[in-house]
């Protein structure tokens, strides 16, 4: 899951990491108030989930409370495209104003999960204020890393590793080991999978302040942080999307037009993959499930159907303990029950697969079924392209 | 010959008298499995359908002698039910449970570390060695005994590995997903391992996808210490950046973990890889000079 920048400086400061003064404003009005009571010069930054908001237009100085009302009427309502939210950009609906700070360098602190190792990592780096990857990318040594052991958590020595490794002046490195422990105890505390700090910098003042954030968390673990849930922006996602978690369904929108149904993720991917090598387009990932029963197909098909790209859907289900015909049962009540129009082709394997096919076949509703994977995948696009 | 379970498995259900547990323990007592009995902290003493259950897994492993347990236990137990087996010193436990937090997960692979244990999954389908055992969901009904090995990180693209095998008369020696979750016990390479020790298994099916270096690693391995042909497979060659594809591994993240990386590793390494997961049997087919 993931969460405005405000929102993780608010988190990140209550463990104790240093943050700008600063507040969230949902309208131009709320911007100026904020602007007035921090005083002075301020910056206006749209909140998204989306990084490289300053390119696109997403973060402005404004000198005084005036200039920062005018600023966030303009950002409030647009829709803000950076190369992380596609041509189609993300609408702004909330603006952070904070104090605008005069700093002198600008580093990179981050911490996230290392598969290979299976423990969290913390990331320093004085090149801060670009993309990690980029650097990781061209000046790979810039980058400073130490494991933590999860027993022993994060050792005051790992940080002066960091601090020093990045060129911290000895002055700095007692406030940099400080922040970085306040970090971790952020990271383990919400069960987050991701926290960077980007850039982290040192203001005139010989302070050290993390000028943005960002926090994302462990969905498998939101289930015992109920006030984490509450942080939920709808607004940043896929109405479809959200839709179809509501039914446990694991739903992810795409460009195409052909509409998957698939049981288990791998096969899913696998499914969007062939359609792809037959010559089609995707119009989504679906996971329907392993216990998929009459009713998650009913709910899948009222999500697919709601794309109205989707001029044919493919059916791919591997039934493993799932009977093929109270699957052959579901989807024929679905597509009556929901009028669907567009063509069908059901590839489906398990337990009962003769007397599903049956089912299929006497329904008199217009189905194509298919033996194999590649079968299937041949047939709807011939179906897709016959209908365009 | 199979690999981690055969007729000797003596297999412990944790989660015995959940529905999940119940079901799937049947399913594994009618496959032929030595199903010992279950562990359901709260219900020691009691016996369901025949089998015995204990309040502990060390209780239960004294009594009846497990050598290996499968863990149908809900995600914000499922952890701490790992590390109770590895505690038990059981030689082998499975674990299918989908949605375990990332950080239970890390202590558990810690405390994994100082016990002779082997972890199979969290978030798969388990593993079967047809004819002989089976500890998980991948249903018996589609294997065939033979001489294919398989390791993947999916649960029905796994099945349907199997079947396109089974429909071809090419059987399996042992068939083993190891989960589609960022952090997982028993890797590729664990397992290529153990198959290239398996004189049986001629030949291996390696079924991967989108997310993390792990099959990055294992085209290093293959590359440099496996010498029997591997079929490759990338699920998600068509997933968008960013996305997490259903699976919580499954993710390209900073533009990493593409399939066409692992894919182009793979093949770097002597694996033959298939676009098509539709090509799976017959590529192995063509590996054995059987085509």
């Amino acid at each position: 899951m993931k969460i405005h920048e405000y929102q993780a400086k608010a988190i990140l400061a209550r463990y104790g990491v240093p943050v700008p003064r600063g507040d969230v404003a949902f309208s131009a009005s709320e911007a100026g108030d904020a602007a007035r009571r921090l005083g002075g010069r301020v910056v206006v930054k749209a909140q998204i989930h989306a990084g490289a908001r300053g390119k696109g237009g997403g973060v402005k100085v404004a000198p005084d409370a005036e200039e920062a009302e005018r600023i966030a009427r303009g950002m409030i309502g647009m829709h803000l495209v950076t190369h992380q939210t596609g041509p189609e950009g993300r609408l702004v609906a909330r603006v952070l104003v904070e104090e605008a700070l005069q700093m002198t360098r600008e580093l990179y602190l981050g911490l996230a999960i290392d598969r290979a190792i299976a423990r969290p990592v913390m990331m320093a780096s004085s090149a801060g204020g670009v993309e990690i990857e980029k650097v990781a990318e061209v000046t790979p040594e810039l980058i400073v890393k130490e494991p933590i052991h999860p027993g022993a958590g994060f050792s005051a020595f790992q940080a002066r590793n960091l601090a020093f490794g990045i060129g911290l002046e000895a002055a700095l490195v007692g406030k940099a080991t400080k922040l970085m422990a306040s970090l971790y105890d952020a990271f383990r505390a919400t069960d987050a999978s991701l926290v960077e700090i980007n850039p982290l910098v040192v203001t005139a003042g010989g302070d050290l302040l993390a000028l943005d954030a960002k926090m994302n968390f462990d969905d498998s673990a939101i289930f015992r942080h109920p006030d984490l849930r509450e942080l939920r922006d709808l607004g940043e996602e896929d109405p479809l999307e959200i839709e179809a978690s509501k039914f446990s369904l694991n739903y992810i929108r795409l460009d195409g037009t052909i509409g998957c149904m698939v049981n288990g993720a791998g096969l899913a991917m696998a499914t969007m993959d062939i359609i792809k090598l037959a010559g089609g387009e995707p119009a989504n990932f679906l996971d329907v499930g392993g216990g998929a029963n009459a009713e998650q197909i009913r709910n899948a098909f009222r999500i697919l159907m709601s794309d109205k790209h989707v001029r044919a859907v493919l059916i791919n289900i591997f039934g493993g303990i799932l009977r093929c015909d109270v699957l052959a049962e579901g989807v024929v009540a679905a597509v009556r029950e929901l009028g669907v129009t567009v063509p069908i082709v059901i590839r489906m394997e398990g337990t009962n697969v003769e007397r599903g096919k049956e089912m299929l076949r006497s329904s008199g509703l217009n189905f194509t079924t298919a033996d194999t994977m590649s079968e299937a995948a041949e047939r709807v696009v011939v179906l897709v392209g016959a209908g365009s | 010959m199979s690999v981690l379970i055969d007729k000797n498995t003596r297999l412990l259900v944790q989660g015995l008298t959940g529905r999940e547990g119940m079901f799937h323990a049947r399913q594994a007592a009618a496959y032929g499995t030595t199903v010992v009995g279950g562990v359901t902290p709260g219900k020691g003493g009691t016996t369901h359908e025949g089998w015995p259950v204990f309040d502990t897994v060390a209780q239960a492993v004294r009594e009846t002698g497990a050598n290996a347990s499968v863990i149908f236990v809900p995600p914000a137990f499922a952890a701490d039910a790992i590390m109770e087996a590895a505690a038990a010193r059981l030689p082998l436990t499975v674990c299918i449970t989908e949605g375990i937090p990332t950080l239970d997960m890390m202590r558990a692979l810690d405390f994994l570390q100082d016990t002779t244990t082997r972890l199979v999954g969290p978030n798969c389908p388990g593993l079967i060695s047809p004819g002989k055992a089976k500890a998980g969901i991948i249903p018996g009904h589609i294997c065939r005994e033979g001489s294919v090995g398989i390791v993947s990180r999916s649960g029905t693209l796994t099945y349907e590995a199997i079947h396109q095998l089974t429909r071809l008369g090419l059987g399996q020696t042992t068939c083993i997903g190891i989960g589609g979750d960022p952090l997982i016990g028993t890797t590729f390479i664990d397992a290529l391992r153990l198959f290239a020790a398996d004189p049986e298994t001629e030949a291996i099916v390696l079924i991967g996808e989108i997310g993390g270096t792990a099959e990055d690693e294992a085209a290093t391995f293959i590359r440099e210490h496996f010498r029997k042909p591997v079929v490759g497979f990338i699920a998600g060659q068509t997933a968008p950046p960013g996305r997490r594809m259903g699976h919580a591994g499954a993710i390209i993240a900073g533009g990493k973990g593409t399939a066409a990386e692992k894919m182009a590793a793979l093949a770097g390494a002597g694996v033959r890889v298939v676009k098509s997961p539709a090509d799976i049997g017959s590529a192995i087919s063509a590996s054995l000079g059987r085509a």
